[in-house]
């Protein structure tokens, strides 16, 4: 279904999105908030510019952007895809604990802030450009992927990166020079059995933007994991 | 022993006439304070493990137990007392955090304790409750502003959606993790039974809870624990809870040890890692940004829920209120600096945040003189103790109270203050199977029952007293209330009059 | 015993916002309509009670006098601070600002308009600079007569609020009918009921003026301190405070934009350790100077200046921010969406990272 999002307030577009169908085609979005929000069904094709919280909840269903999205893209999301013909604002894939996000460029600050995982649910994020400070701030679960493509002179991810992870692993590629981790984590070139476990994923970036594999493939990657579960454990005396 | 050597806090005295030697106390103790000795043929105890939770003293068969304060002590000191010596000892010792659980103990002013309450004598009639109609149905939500007509002059009734509850009490948030299973069933079951509303906590909602969404609210905390599109369709209303009274302005840590089993699999995490709640919400840094998180449950949930956002009472709790009010949220939650905690640092406990009486009523006022008292319900927690403590709060302004360690308390605890340690004798903060059975759920609804059925007669008999027969009518009725031994600001904070006035 | 709601001032109103703005580097001017319409997507950052603009460039003829925007609440306030103004400045033209009357903007005060030029008489026998004596006379009508208020007191710009949604404020202005290089506006969402339109933002200081969103936790120790240099934070608010702290910077120390930014945005010191040797001397020693003003928890704010602007961030960037550049036109905002909604083909959109300035300035000559 086509649905024109001009002249639309949020609480309208997703009422038409809910009562649609089938797959929605929205055009001319102008920061409409919630899109998506909750949604387990549909596919949700997206022109212009979506508001904040686009996919918050997602359950299932699946949203492309064919352009940039704002802040708190897949909030708390559970199931689904999220695919970003652009770049992303802040706090992508907060508390995350399920589901894909693909960024073809850049997310902003406070990417992946505590996604989770359990079980098979493991929740994967793929950034093709870099990202700002506290990427992965206490990461619990799941993949952050970032590739670190068209950067320039700045590092792939900004300062704090991982403080307090306990969970899930984080993928960098390229040059990791000048990025400064927190204690609680160790690093490792990644292994064939790492490279493995995100090929898929590469694989799937690949072919939603367009790009080469064996060229993304053919840098190296470096791995940052936590070192405990429990990175806090020591820090308490009973009282 | 050595420099940093703290003399044991409590003494177990043992009655050997009395002692059977049948090893009572040596099962109960799950922190292995009694020991047989076969050499001796006699009980013996390792007073420095004692945390007085008194199961022991409560299963003896022979009461031949008691468990008193050591006398052993250091030199008096009104500056430096014995607490803050033992807490520098400690710290030198291991560089930690001090870490605490449930309320504030400190000696500060309980205001409801220098507040009483009004009676009718001749000007007007007392009421008997038991004779009397005498209402105590809540509604919380959003009231409209204006009334609406459809086209042949009949009222719309449609409304906000609202919580209805027989009595103005709820029980306030305690995770699955940091209480036990049996605690959550207890709490459950008593909530359906009394047509009130228990709270999840940020722990996510067990399987086998779901019968009970009906009057559950479910909480989404800042680490979104266990939080999916089902748990928020299920709870009758979903909580934002963005600060608490016992730790305003931090996160929480539930240490990997609680992560066991059911536990993590409700959060959704493995089993053994730390559940982690970031201090922030990362998607909140500012007041138009929980309108977003507000707005975006009731997008997730097609505005059929009422949306609580619950916070520690701080110094700026009027203002903060006001913007709550201003943000789509239905119900506003109060929990004042008293409120209890499975863990908290001490010193956040103990010296961060203000008392809940202070803050309803700075709160209730600020809402009415902006003319937007009606966009909100308002409920207050944080050492609501017993019947009379709700009769004042809702006489302050409050619409309802929230209640939890009244309601451990009613299940056995004993306010030993260990729940971080894991070990709770009594099956409430604990994630140990051996200890979490000895809490039965069917004694454990029905003592809860049994006190907020007392507790809903108390109020009755209260209200009675004022002439009052429904619980709207003493909502904000301070003109019910006098202080005592208040200053003037006190009373002028509180809206109050003073005995005698 | 009824109490009326506080006003702006009495307590502090801590408030969340929207905040964007507009600017030609080649100096060409351009009515507000835009603006106006770049404050429509994020209208759910406000909830109605403050909404204002800025606008440089937009009195050309009278580019040499001071502009003064004075609410009063009556003509006695009026008449009041009329004889004092008349004691110290020429005042070439008074006169009611338009208005267009619209049911969304009510309690309206009296809102007037000031050409003025200090007499040199004054200011030789006072022996400050001309902009020193401004300050101190903004300072003074504000402290001193009541019901006078003065919103805006720099040269060939002027600040425009109400207590409204940011749209409704820039009708009932007019602001279609003004031409400047350079304009930014505010939505804002307090925690309270302000009831008075001095309350809303931008606020302003000489060409100064700030739009910001956020709630800085620092608020009392910054005040504290910039109270010590002639200031007076009537109305509790953070952005009050940060004008301030900009003049006091920039105007009083002379200091540059970016060193500005680095005292109120300061890096971490674990990143000055990383800087070279050279670039951390500086940094250290702007942070051991001005520690108290440090500005913390989350802003971010658009400083305007005559001929420019400056977009910071806090420094752990708690508040969003993008900018983007067209055709020597600049665009900045809260969310994107603002920007579209004016400029729907920028190709890059930037989000500058915490602490690090954007600044922004006309071409020398062209404003």
């Amino acid at each position: 279904m086509l649905i024109n999002a001009k002249e639309l307030d949020y609480s309208a577009l997703n009422q038409k999105i809910r009562e649609a169908d089938g797959d929605c085609n929205i055009s001319e979005c102008l920061g409409q908030r919630f899109i998506g929000a909750g949604m387990s069904d549909k596919h949700i094709e997206i022109s212009g510019i979506p508001g904040n919280a686009m996919g918050a909840y997602l359950n299932g269903a699946e949203i492309t952007v064919n352009g940039n999205a704002q802040d708190a893209v897949g909030d708390t999301m559970n199931n689904g895809k999220i695919v970003i013909h652009g770049s992303v604002g802040d706090a992508v894939g907060y508390a995350m604990r399920g589901g894909k996000i693909y960024v073809k460029n850049n997310a902003g600050y406070r990417a992946g802030i505590h996604m989770k995982e359990y079980k098979e649910k493991k929740p994967v994020m793929v950034i093709g450009g870099r990202t700002g400070s506290f990427l992965g701030e206490y990461q619990a679960g799941g993949l952050i992927i970032i590739l670190g493509m068209n950067k320039g002179q700045t590092p792939t991810v900004g300062n704090f990166p991982c403080t307090g992870m306990h969970g899930g692993k984080v993928f960098l590629r390229g040059d990791v020079n000048g990025i400064t981790l927190p204690k609680q984590v160790s690093v490792r070139a990644a292994t064939n059995e790492d490279i493995m476990e995100i090929k898929p994923y590469i694989n799937e970036f690949c072919r939603l933007f367009g790009f080469e594999q064996e060229k993304i493939m053919s840098e190296k990657f470096t791995v940052i994991f936590p070192d405990s579960k429990n990175p806090y454990k020591q820090m308490y005396v009973q009282n | 022993m050595g420099i940093s050597y703290i003399y044991p806090e409590f003494e177990v005295v043992r009655n050997t006439a009395r002692c059977i030697g049948c090893r009572v106390c040596e099962k109960q103790c799950a922190n292995g304070v009694h020991l047989f000795d076969p050499e001796l043929g006699c009980m013996t105890a390792d007073d420095a493990k004692c945390v007085d939770c008194q199961r022991c003293v409560a299963l003896c068969p022979t009461r031949a137990l008691k468990i008193i304060k050591n006398d052993c002590t250091f030199r008096e000191n009104a500056n430096w007392q014995a607490d803050t010596i033992k807490e520098i000892y400690k710290q030198a010792e291991s560089g930690g955090v001090l870490l605490s659980s449930m309320g504030n103990p400190k000696p500060l002013p309980v205001y409801w304790d220098k507040i009483l309450i009004n009676a009718s004598q001749v000007t007007n009639p007392p009421i008997d409750p038991l004779r009397e109609p005498m209402e105590t149905r809540v509604f919380l939500g959003k009231k409209p502003s204006t009334i609406e007509r459809k086209a042949d002059g009949s009222l719309k009734t449609e409304l906000a959606p609202q919580l209805e509850l027989s009595m103005p009490v709820m029980f306030s948030a305690m995770s699955y993790g940091s209480i036990s299973y049996n605690a959550h069933e207890s709490l459950a079951r008593a909530a359906k039974e009394l047509g009130i509303y228990y709270n999840t906590g940020e722990g996510g909602l067990h399987e086998d809870f779901y019968c009970y969404g009906e009057n559950t609210v479910v909480q989404i905390a800042s680490g979104r624990f266990g939080v999916h599109e089902e748990y928020l369709s299920t709870g009758a209303a979903i909580e934002i809870k963005m600060g608490q009274g016992a730790k305003p302005g931090i996160g929480g840590h539930l240490p990997g040890t609680k992560i066991v089993g059911d536990v993590s699999r409700t959060r959704m995490i493995p089993e053994g890692s730390d559940a982690i709640s970031p201090a922030p919400h990362h998607d909140i840094y500012s007041i138009e940004d929980l309108r977003q998180l507000v707005f975006s449950l009731k997008e997730a949930t097609n505005y059929k829920k009422p949306i609580i956002v619950k916070v520690a009472a701080v110094h700026n709790i009027a203002a903060i209120a006001s913007g709550i009010a201003r943000s789509g949220a239905d119900i506003i939650a109060i929990d004042g600096f008293r409120g209890g905690t499975g863990a908290a640092p001490t010193r956040i406990r103990d010296s961060v945040g203000i008392p809940i009486e202070l803050a309803l009523a700075a709160v209730d006022q600020r809402l009415r003189d902006e003319g937007i008292r009606n966009n909100v319900s308002l409920i207050a927690g944080g050492s609501i103790r017993s019947a009379s403590d709700i009769v004042k709060a809702i006489a302050l302004g409050a619409d309802a109270c929230y209640i939890a360690t009244s309601a451990l308390i009613a299940l056995g605890c004993h306010l030993c203050r260990t729940c971080q340690t894991g070990k709770c004798n009594w099956g409430i903060a604990t994630q140990r199977p051996e200890l979490v059975k000895r809490l039965n759920p069917d004694i454990g609804s029905e003592r809860l029952v049994n006190l907020l059925t007392a507790w809903r007669h108390e109020i009755m008999e209260l209200m009675g007293g004022m002439g009052i027969n429904s619980i709207e009518a003493l909502r904000g009725n301070r003109l019910m209330l006098r202080g005592i031994n208040l200053t003037e600001k006190e009373l002028e904070i509180l809206g109050i009059s003073h005995a005698g006035e | 015993m009824y109490k009326r709601p506080p006003l702006e001032g009495e307590v502090r109103i801590p408030s969340g916002c929207a905040i964007s703005a507009v600017i030609s580097k080649d100096g060409n001017r351009f009515c507000g309509e835009g603006i106006i319409k770049s404050m429509i997507p994020m209208h759910d950052r406000s909830n109605g009670l403050g909404g204002g603009f800025a606008a440089y460039g937009i009195y050309p003829d009278y580019k040499e006098f001071y502009a003064f925007h004075i609410f009063y609440n009556d003509n006695s306030d009026r008449i009041q601070c009329e004889n004092f103004l008349k004691d110290g400045f020429e005042i070439v033209k008074a006169e009611n600002i338009p208005i267009k009357k619209i049911p969304e903007i009510t309690n309206v005060p009296l809102i007037w308009r000031y050409f003025v030029a200090p007499l040199s008489s004054v200011l030789a026998r006072l022996q400050i600079d001309e902009k020193e004596y401004i300050a101190r006379t903004v300072m003074r009508i504000n402290t001193q007569i009541g019901g006078a208020y003065v919103f805006s007191s720099g040269k060939n710009m002027g600040v425009f609020k109400a207590v409204g949604f940011p749209e409704d404020v820039g009708r009932f202005y007019r602001l279609d009918e003004y031409a400047g290089y350079m304009w930014t506006a505010h939505g804002r969402y307090p925690t309270n009921t302000p009831g008075w339109w001095g309350g809303a933002h931008p606020f302003a200081l000489l060409d100064y003026s700030i739009v910001h969103n956020g709630e800085i936790s620092s608020y009392d120790a910054n005040r504290r301190y910039i109270e010590m240099f002639g200031y007076k934070c009537t109305l509790q608010t953070d952005t009050e405070v940060i004008t301030y702290i900009a003049d006091y910077l920039l105007r009083k120390q002379g200091l540059t934009l970016e060193e500005t930014a680095s005292v109120i945005a300061a890096p971490f010191w674990s990143t000055i350790d990383k800087k070279p040797e050279k670039e951390k001397k500086v940094y250290e020693f702007l942070r051991t100077v001005y520690p108290s003003l440090l500005i913390t928890g989350p802003f971010s704010i658009i400083l305007g200046f005559e001929g420019g602007l400056m977009a910071l961030n806090d420094r752990l960037k708690l508040r969003s921010m993008v900018c983007a550049e067209k055709d020597n036109m600049v665009y900045i905002a809260s969310e994107e969406a603002a920007i579209r909604a004016i400029a729907p083909n920028v190709s890059q959109v930037y989000s500058p990272a915490g602490g690090e300035p954007i600044i922004v300035k006309v071409k020398e000559g062209k404003f």
